[in-house]
């Protein structure tokens, strides 16, 4: 229904680009060059007016809807939902609305029947008012803007201001972006530290929510507040990061070097879309290699050396994310070498010192500041990567520094606590979003170190 | 590097300026650390190649199985008195199927026996012979040779990744049965088969006797037609060996099997740590030396949509999903992206809320992929109200991901557009928007369109965020429509991963396969772009 109100709208704008472009042109009987605009800017000042206002009535009409139908649903039949808790009602209404609009529905009984029945007459009354409002508007405009366009009428700059409006929007989009992430998670941790005080979640070094509750049901309140304790997944975090890195810098390092200062054109040109490859390849064939490939093949060496391996070890999914990082060390480090002025190796040559020694003692120590802010971005990206400790590291939280074992991270838990059924105001679902948080302030301050790293103590030699 | 090495013991050069001993034991050890070093380099990258080609080669070995399928041919009989043509929809086809199938062996007579044998085809048999029924109603009325797609176990038999199918061997001795079918005892002419047994993990009993429990390898003896599985062996009179064994097929006769008439077959993975058990192995066998089963290019996986079961699981809706995942975020990171790097490239003002912008664009660039799923679930899910495991709102959350990276190529590209294009324009009285618009937007647009592929190749490998908002969901239907719960293939390659069955690992890499095509293709079409329309000024 909406979708014809959207393309009826769109046929609309063209026509109104038409008729600006038409009336400007008769406004000044043919002489195009009387005009103050030229007579497309008409047309598109026409246009803008006779469709905008009304498609981003559409937009705030479709994103405020399903929330107001949702409540009055729920509100209509509150009798009904009564008993029940926060997941029912929402499975509730999602299947009501699933019976109105056609989908997958749960499971049908009378209550939802006439929940979906009362859904289908409210939708339709406030898809007539979008309809009504959207044409109203658009006629509106449409009379306003046509009333407007004369010889002297400066629709180029009415065009042109509405086009920077809509510019400054879209890059405000990532400013709001920010905003979203950090509310939406301040938010959402803030409840989660009204029910489990936050130096028990820092601190803490017993991590187990899904045995979070004591009672069943509606009893279900008491909230245990000494498994939420992130140390272990902090520590688990850190180990396989320490583990990647452990692969990641010297390789990544010494490729970038090898590839900067020895390699020769050929081998450049099969080795740099290698390294693009391996960056291009998505986290999750990694986590499937990492699981399937590496983690039993590990196991297998462990058992022939006689050492208990577990299937599931630190050291498979960390070796495999180091795998992973190797292109993003290399192509930043590599950048950072190649920024180093070609005088300081020239000057280096002709003091006698071989290649090996004007990298070592000349290049490096120069790049060092942009080496140090790769490898922290390396850190920041390994820390925040999800799919191969999903699938390669373990679940259960263990607080030790062994890489043969399970450890779990942050990302892992993040996953496992919001993948499935959830209800959104227990503590084990907002554990999540707190977790969510630290993992985020960990990655922007890493993110913000290495900048300054690299403003602080970059050396200017050009 | 290597010219200078040999050059310095070269004969007919100047006396070296190294004239110290010291000094030349120095330089050489110098050099040494030189190729040292460069051969570290060398080794660096030649191990990053490796990591590529033991990933790569996995997957595709892994993958190529799982590209055919095993079918069997049975004669189906379709005739009005199974399938009453007025009342197709209340056929049990599956059954009919299974008729088919123990038709074939009619000496399988036990229950148990009856259920193993059913289980070699799949469980979808009856959905894809109803549909073939209903595409061609010509089939009914009598038998038909219908080819059924097996069961995932015995399809990865036949295709050699369950068992070692092990070889016929011929017996140098006779072989006499005591009966054709049931358990029997059967008179080896010498002992050989005792140290055979031996060595495959019998266990050792009183009186040498030798009993092959399920965890030692399985020892088959085919002859008379049929085949038998030995269970224990024991030494009698004049060297001969008794051996107990039950039938699996039944033979001819009870006539004895001369020496080299008889065959041995041993497979060596025991029966109690493989998922198909030696009769399963014996009838695949048999079907398969009939000329029944063939294989085919498995269209099952790539048309269909995902099932639990893994001969029946295809990857067709997992791509739809992603189809329109993706073309929900290209509809909204495109024209923002692009948007939002022509302001802050050519009519940001420098103030403090471009800074802002452009900190917060680097500073997004660098958020983990799970936080824009934890953003996504939050706002769009839980405050917006927006449908779970919908493609719209895995577009956004993916384009909200995408954004930094086509605004920071955007950026660039428009960077690299000189200044005297944008001098001209305005120098013969075009406003600024027009000169953006109509001049260094079209000679930016090639850059633009490769970040954009790039991010777009980005975000279709991206699996975090939208296990998020319920996009891990199990859903069979292929979506229709941007709010159809979806599934999309990096997700469904999660969840394969995950499942237990042997045969969704061949399906899992296939998937894989699938994916990294559809990147290559991405990838390959940005490379295109920037060589044949990038301009360099």
């Amino acid at each position: 229904m909406v979708g014809y109100l959207v393309v009826l709208l769109l046929v609309l704008a063209a026509a109104a680009y038409w008729i600006g472009r038409t009336r400007a042109i008769a406004s000044v009987n043919g002489d195009v060059a009387r005009l103050h605009s030229l007579p497309g800017q008409h047309g598109m000042f026409l246009a803008l007016f006779a469709a905008g206002p009304a498609l981003l009535a559409i937009v705030v009409w479709s994103l405020v809807t399903p929330g107001i139908e949702s409540s009055i649903i729920a509100d209509r039949f509150s009798s009904e939902l009564s008993g029940m808790g926060v997941p029912q009602v929402e499975a509730f209404i999602r299947d009501a609305r699933a019976m109105a609009f056609g989908g997958l529905v749960g499971f049908a009984d009378p209550t939802k029947e006439a929940a979906a029945a009362v859904y289908k007459s409210i939708h339709t009354t406030s898809t007539w008012i979008i309809w009504a409002v959207a044409l109203v508007l658009s006629a509106s405009g449409f009379y306003w803007a046509y009333s407007r366009i004369a010889q002297a009428y400066r629709a180029r700059h009415v065009v042109e201001r509405i086009l920077r409006a809509f510019l400054i929007a879209c890059s405000v989009v990532a400013i709001l972006t920010t905003i979203g992430i950090v509310l939406s998670l301040i938010f959402e941790s803030l409840r989660f530290f009204q029910q489990v005080p936050f130096y028990k979640f820092l601190f803490g070094t017993h991590w187990s929510p899904q045995s979070a509750f004591t009672g069943a049901g509606a009893e279900a309140g008491a909230v245990n507040e000494d498994i939420f304790g992130m140390v272990p997944l902090f520590a688990g975090t850190l180990l396989i990061t320490f583990i990647a890195m452990l692969v990641a810098a010297p390789i990544g390092l010494m490729a970038a070097i090898y590839l900067s200062d020895y390699a020769s054109k050929s081998v450049r040109a099969v080795a740099k879309p290698v390294l693009e490859i391996l960056a291009g390849i998505p986290t999750v064939v990694y986590g499937f290699f990492a699981a399937l490939t590496v983690a039993p093949y590990f196991r297998g060496i462990g058992e022939s050396l006689g050492l208990n391996v577990a299937s599931e070890s630190a050291l498979a999914a960390g070796v495999v994310m180091g795998i992973m990082i190797i292109p993003f060390v290399s192509s930043l480090s590599d950048d950072v070498i190649n920024a180093v002025p070609q005088s300081l190796r020239d000057g280096s040559a002709g003091l006698g010192a071989t290649k090996s020694e004007t990298i070592r003692k000349v290049v490096l120590p120069a790049a060092l500041p942009g080496i140090v802010s790769a490898m922290l971005l390396a850190v920041s990206r390994a820390i925040g990567e999800t799919m191969i400790v999903v699938m390669a590291a373990g679940l259960a939280a263990n607080l030790t520094a062994n890489p043969l074992e399970a450890v779990t991270t942050v990302t892992v838990q993040i996953v496992t606590l919001l993948v499935g059924d959830q209800e959104f105001d227990s503590a084990k679902t907002l554990a999540a979003f707190a977790l969510g948080l630290v993992l985020f302030c960990i990655t922007l301050s890493l993110n913000i170190v290495a900048l300054r790293v690299v403003q602080k103590y970059r050396e200017q030699y050009d | 590097m290597t010219d200078a090495i040999s050059s310095l013991g070269a004969v007919g050069r100047p006396v070296s300026i190294h004239t110290d001993d010291a000094a030349k034991a120095r330089l050489k050890g110098r050099y040494r650390t030189e190729t040292w070093f460069k051969w570290l380099g060398a080794a660096a990258v030649a191990l990053a190649g490796l990591f590529l080609v033991l990933l790569l080669s996995t997957i595709v070995t892994q993958a190529i199985p799982a590209l055919r399928q095993n079918y069997v041919t049975l004669p189906i009989d379709l005739s009005a008195a199974k399938v009453d043509p007025a009342k197709l929809d209340e056929v049990n086809y599956d059954a009919i199927a299974q008729e088919a199938l123990t038709a074939k062996f009619p000496d399988v007579t036990s229950r148990q026996d009856k259920r193993l044998l059913r289980g070699l085809i799949s469980t979808g048999t009856g959905v894809f012979l109803r549909k073939d029924i209903a595409a061609d109603p010509g089939m009914l009325g009598g038998t038909v040779d219908y080819a059924v797609p097996l069961d995932d176990f015995a399809d990865l038999y036949l295709k050699g990744l369950l068992a070692d199918v092990g070889s016929d061997e011929a017996i140098s001795t006779s072989v006499t049965p005591s009966q054709t079918s049931g358990d029997i005892d059967l008179t080896f002419g010498d002992d050989a088969m005792q140290a055979l047994a031996r060595g495959h993990g019998a266990t050792e009993g009183e009186n040498g006797m030798l009993t092959l429990t399920s965890g030692a390898s399985s020892l088959l003896v085919a002859f008379n037609g049929g085949t038998v599985k030995l269970t224990a062996l024991s030494p009698a009179a004049n060297g001969t060996v008794i051996a107990k064994g039950t039938v699996i097929e039944a033979l001819d006769s009870t006539a004895p099997a001369a020496s080299g008439q008889a065959f041995l077959r041993v497979i060596e993975t025991p029966e109690a740590s493989r998922k198909i058990s030696d009769k399963m192995i014996v009838w695949l066998d048999t079907l398969n030396s009939a000329g029944l089963i063939e294989s085919r290019f498995n269209s099952i996986f790539f048309f269909t949509g995902a099932s639990r079961e893994p001969e029946l699981a295809g990857v067709w809706g997992a791509v739809v999903g992603s189809f329109l995942t993706m073309i929900v975020t290209l509809a909204i990171a495109f024209p923002i992206g692009v948007s939002a790097a022509i302001y802050l490239e050519e009519f940001a003002p420098r103030n403090r809320l471009t800074t802002m912008i452009e900190v917060n664009i680097n500073n997004l660039a660098a958020v983990p992929s799970i936080v824009f799923g934890l953003l996504g679930l939050a706002v769009f899910l839980n405050f917006f109200g927006m449908p779970r495991s919908a493609p719209v709102v895995g577009g956004m959350v993916l384009a909200l991901m995408t954004l930094p990276i086509i605004i920071i190529a955007s950026r660039a590209s428009l960077r690299a557009v000189p200044p005297s294009i944008r001098e001209a324009a305005l120098g013969i009285g075009a406003s600024k928007v027009q000169t953006v618009f109509h001049h260094v937007l079209p000679l930016a647009m090639p850059g633009i369109m490769t970040g954009t592929i790039l991010g777009m190749a980005h975000a279709l490998g991206e699996t975090a965020p939208l296990l998020m908002i319920g996009m891990v969901a199990f859903i069979v239907d292929i979506p229709g429509g941007f709010t159809d719960p979806a599934t999309i293939l990096p997700v469904q390659i999660f969840m394969w991963a995950d499942f237990p069955e042997a045969g969704f690992q061949q399906k899992t890499s296939a998937a894989i396969l699938i994916l990294l095509v559809f990147l290559v293709i991405m990838n390959a079409i940005a490379v295109i772009l920037r060589r044949r329309f990038e301009r360099r000024w």
